[in-house]
């Protein structure tokens, strides 16, 4: 027996993506998605990429495929929706070298905007779509996809969701395998042109293609039978699987390694064999739907395994299972939640702060700072898609009056601004939109784990490269010169200064934050300043500074009571403030928040940001 | 090789070192000859957040989560987080609890206050509870960050599993120069168990 190794579905991913021979890989950052690319780059003979956006991740994996490289391109599930233009044609051309589109699920919306079933994308596109139940089958999938493609001249797609792509188990790693084809470019028109001569005979092409793909099906060796009792015959696959066989460990399984096109004499035949079927699938239902179509009775599939969310074999046993409970926790009380919070020392706290005093309605967009939604800030009221924050700012400033738009802003980070944030902001100018855009700009993408962008000036391997000015780019956009401002977003005074100019300017201005990275940009920050305290002599318990959301700053009920004040009088207080010090890193926001000068440094002077290793190469 | 699957439960707060001691002990039980099967969810800013690791290990393991009612072993690496785990465990499940305390937001600004009888409820609903003081412990070594690694010690003492291998596989997740530190933090965790 082969040495077996622990990679998670993401990492098995990759490995399979080289041991298949892959050349080129591209994605843009996403959970459960991102961690594909990143350990893609350990690989040294795949040119891995991230891209500004799926979109672009896409196409530059078509150009590979095209130039006769196997290649994948990686995203998260929402990212396809980006994809999706390409992609829907990609279908009709069909390939060159092998194209893999990995799609990666998130049900359950761990970190999502939605928890939409990206199976239907391949009925949709017409393509072939494998789905591992295991880190074993996501190796083995991503070859047989290569393989799959070339042979039936289409992309395929790959789903994976969270519980596949961030659960490890064991692996047998074989070596890489190159296909023996030469690199080049080939000219065809008429399969790679699609004007609409040439692709309605595609169309033709594609349709045959998917019947060849069918009968492929019925012998595909990841759609497995295993017959034991027949009482019940369960027809499930992917992560749904692994939950299956813990509730029904003595029933017959039909087991889908491919999603679509789906094996109808295969799946006839497992239904003959038993007296009641059970079709277990997450989220929608996409095979108890087409199995249905093909004219066989389903006793159990939606209407009693639930559509949203995710499956669990506590969800399963609960349904299933007469004699499961799930048990009562022993403690009675409430737990205090304890949800995902901006870092303490976070840039993004500031600016959210600051448009929240200033009462404006906020469209956020896709970023850590969409956590600024929650209390205790609340300095956010719209959030759809990547780039939306402009999009939907610049339609409600066309049909709201001058005080209204004077009183909205959007906000994006850098790395979303760069995805789907510049023909947005295109719009606001050429159509005259009086409206503010507020670009965070961290230096990194930050909420799927600090992976670089065009604007931080390094590639995914740490290769130093050009990096965006993004107020060059606006005032190239036609943003005029003196409504793009920087902002030092720790100087609290400043920006709001700064915001209230530009929410009263007519036209489009955009206000770029400055010097201000990550806070867990190792790179970037060169020492956390000395951790601030609560003078208690002099904290009147006014919890102006708890408005921060900050979760090195706490309330401590235990000083309530009357106490004497720097200037010797009494006064009573319901409590106060105190900065946990292992938790501070000075950022000097909570400095500038209190009134009464209760909040103070260490040292005499309390700087407004961190001091930096290094400057971005941007004027 | 008994058929029976072996459930441990690891949570704690983002940053703790949650997802590195459940690493190690999945690669501690596949070089054991076990199947094994790990599963956390990342994303989004943890920082702070509650995180939480399945690990389940076996001769043949299906589900990489844990149904509740079945963790054999819940190991937590701050007394409150303890309390929202507890439906996924049985009064058989052995529980090993860091004795620190880290308030969430909703408690620092005093909305909530932070659960008093958290021992009391242990000690009364479940047959086997360790209360370690592996910060204390960890702090007292030179780092109060190897605290996951002094309460993967304590529970290595409760698992049939060779000690050596799970010391190789945790030293194999750490450059060099946190070895010893490590060692000594996962044999204090060892011995902290045994005076119970």
């Amino acid at each position: 027996m082969k040495k077996k190794t622990l990679l998670s579905g993401n990492e098995a991913i990759a490995r399979g993506a080289w041991e298949a021979g892959a050349l080129f890989a591209s994605s843009y950052p996403g959970t459960p998605s991102s961690e594909i690319l990143e350990n893609l780059t350990q690989y040294e003979e795949i040119k891995a990429e991230w891209a500004p956006n799926e979109k672009d991740a896409f196409m530059s994996a078509m150009g590979a495929m095209l130039a006769g490289a196997r290649a994948m391109a990686s995203m998260k599930h929402v990212g396809v929706n980006v994809a999706a233009d390409p992609f829907m044609t990609l279908t009709y051309t069909g390939v060159n070298g092998g194209f893999v589109l990995v799609t990666a699920d998130d049900p359950e919306l761990h970190s999502s905007q939605n928890e939409q079933d990206n199976r239907h994308y391949a009925r949709f596109a017409k393509v072939p779509m494998l789905e591992p139940s295991d880190s074993q089958e996501a190796k083995d999938f991503t070859k047989k996809a290569f393989e799959i493609s070339e042979t039936f001249d289409t992309p395929v797609m790959l789903r994976t969701v969270t519980r596949i792509s961030h659960s490890k188990s064991p692996v047998e790693l074989d070596e890489r395998t190159v296909p023996d084809r030469p690199l080049g470019l080939v000219k065809d028109e008429a399969k790679y042109v699609m004007l609409p001569a040439y692709a309605r005979e595609r169309h033709k092409v594609i349709e045959e293609r998917l019947v060849r793909l069918k009968t492929f099906a019925e012998t595909f060796e990841g759609n497995t039978v295993e017959m034991k009792d027949t009482s019940v015959g369960v027809i499930t696959g992917g992560i749904s699987y692994q939950y299956a066989k813990e509730i029904f460990p003595n029933a017959s399984f039909l087991k889908l390694g491919m999603s679509w096109p789906l094996p109808e004499k295969k799946i006839g035949e497992f239904i003959h064999k038993v007296d009641k079927v059970y079709v277990i699938e997450e989220l929608d239902p996409f095979w108890e739907e087409n199995i249905r179509a093909m004219g066989y009775t389903i006793d159990v599939g939606k209407n009693r395994v639930p559509l949203c969310g995710e499956l669990s074999p506590t969800i399963l046993a609960e349904i299933f299972d007469p004699d499961y409970r799930v048990p009562e926790s022993a403690y009675a009380g409430m737990v205090p939640p304890r949800p995902p919070n901006l870092c303490a020392g976070c840039p993004h706290r500031a600016v959210l702060y600051v448009l929240k005093k200033n009462k404006l309605y906020v469209h956020g967009d896709i970023g850590c700072y969409t956590l600024g939604a929650l209390p205790p800030l609340r300095a956010m009221s719209s959030s759809f898609s990547m780039g939306s924050s402009i999009g939907v700012c610049e339609g409600a400033s066309q049909v709201l009056d001058e005080e209204a738009q004077g009183k909205m802003v959007c906000v994006i980070g850098d790395s979303t601004f760069l995805h789907s944030g510049i023909t947005p902001l295109l719009n606001m100018v050429f159509n005259k939109a009086n409206a503010t855009v507020i670009i965070l700009d961290n230096w990194i993408t930050a909420m799927t784990g600090a992976q670089e962008h065009p604007g931080t000036g390094y590639t995914v391997t740490g290769e130093e490269t050009t990096a965006v000015d993004y107020a060059e780019l606006a005032k190239a956009l036609g943003v005029v010169p003196e409504n793009i401002r920087r902002v030092n977003p720790y100087n609290i005074g400043e920006l709001d200064k700064v915001v209230k100019e530009e929410t009263s300017k007519k036209g489009t201005s955009v206000i770029i934050t400055k010097d201000a990275p990550c806070v867990l940009l190792r790179r970037a920050i060169k020492a956390n300043n000395e951790p601030l305290y609560v003078d208690e002599a002099v904290c009147t318990g006014c919890r102006r500074c708890l408005e921060l959301g900050c979760p090195a700053i706490s309330w401590d009920a235990g000083k309530a009571g009357e106490y004497q004040a720097a200037d010797g009088k009494v006064k009573k207080r319901k409590g106060q403030s105190w900065i946990d010090a292992m938790l501070c890193n000075g950022c000097g926001l909570c400095y500038q928040v209190c009134q009464i000068e209760a909040i103070r440094g260490r040292k005499t002077e309390v700087p407004f940001g961190f001091q930096l290793n290094k400057k971005k190469t941007v004027s | 090789m008994n058929s029976k699957v072996t459930n441990i439960l690891v949570a704690g707060v983002g940053g703790q070192g949650v997802i590195l001691a459940s690493d190690v002990m999945a690669d501690t039980f596949l070089e054991a000859g076990y199947d094994v099967k790990k599963s956390e969810v990342h994303g989004m800013a943890q920082r702070g957040g509650s995180v939480s690791s399945h690990i389940r290990f076996g001769k043949k393991v299906y589900s990489p989560i844990i149904k509740m009612g079945e963790v054999d072993y819940l190991c937590t690496m701050e007394r409150m987080e303890t309390l929202r785990w507890l439906n996924y465990c049985n009064k058989f499940t052995v529980i090993l609890v860091d004795d620190i305390e880290v308030n969430p937001p909703i408690v620092n600004l005093g909305d909530m206050e932070y659960p008093q009888d958290i021992e009391k409820t242990l000690r009364n609903n479940f047959k086997s509870v360790h209360i370690i003081p592996a910060t204390t412990i960890a702090a007292g070594l030179g780092t109060e960050r190897a605290a996951n690694v002094v309460l993967s010690g304590a529970l290595s003492r409760l698992l049939d599993i060779d000690q050596e291998q799970w010391l190789k596989s945790l030293l194999a997740h750490l450059p060099e120069k946190l070895h010893e530190l490590n060692k000594k933090a996962f044999l204090a965790g060892r011995e902290a168990l045994s005076n119970f």
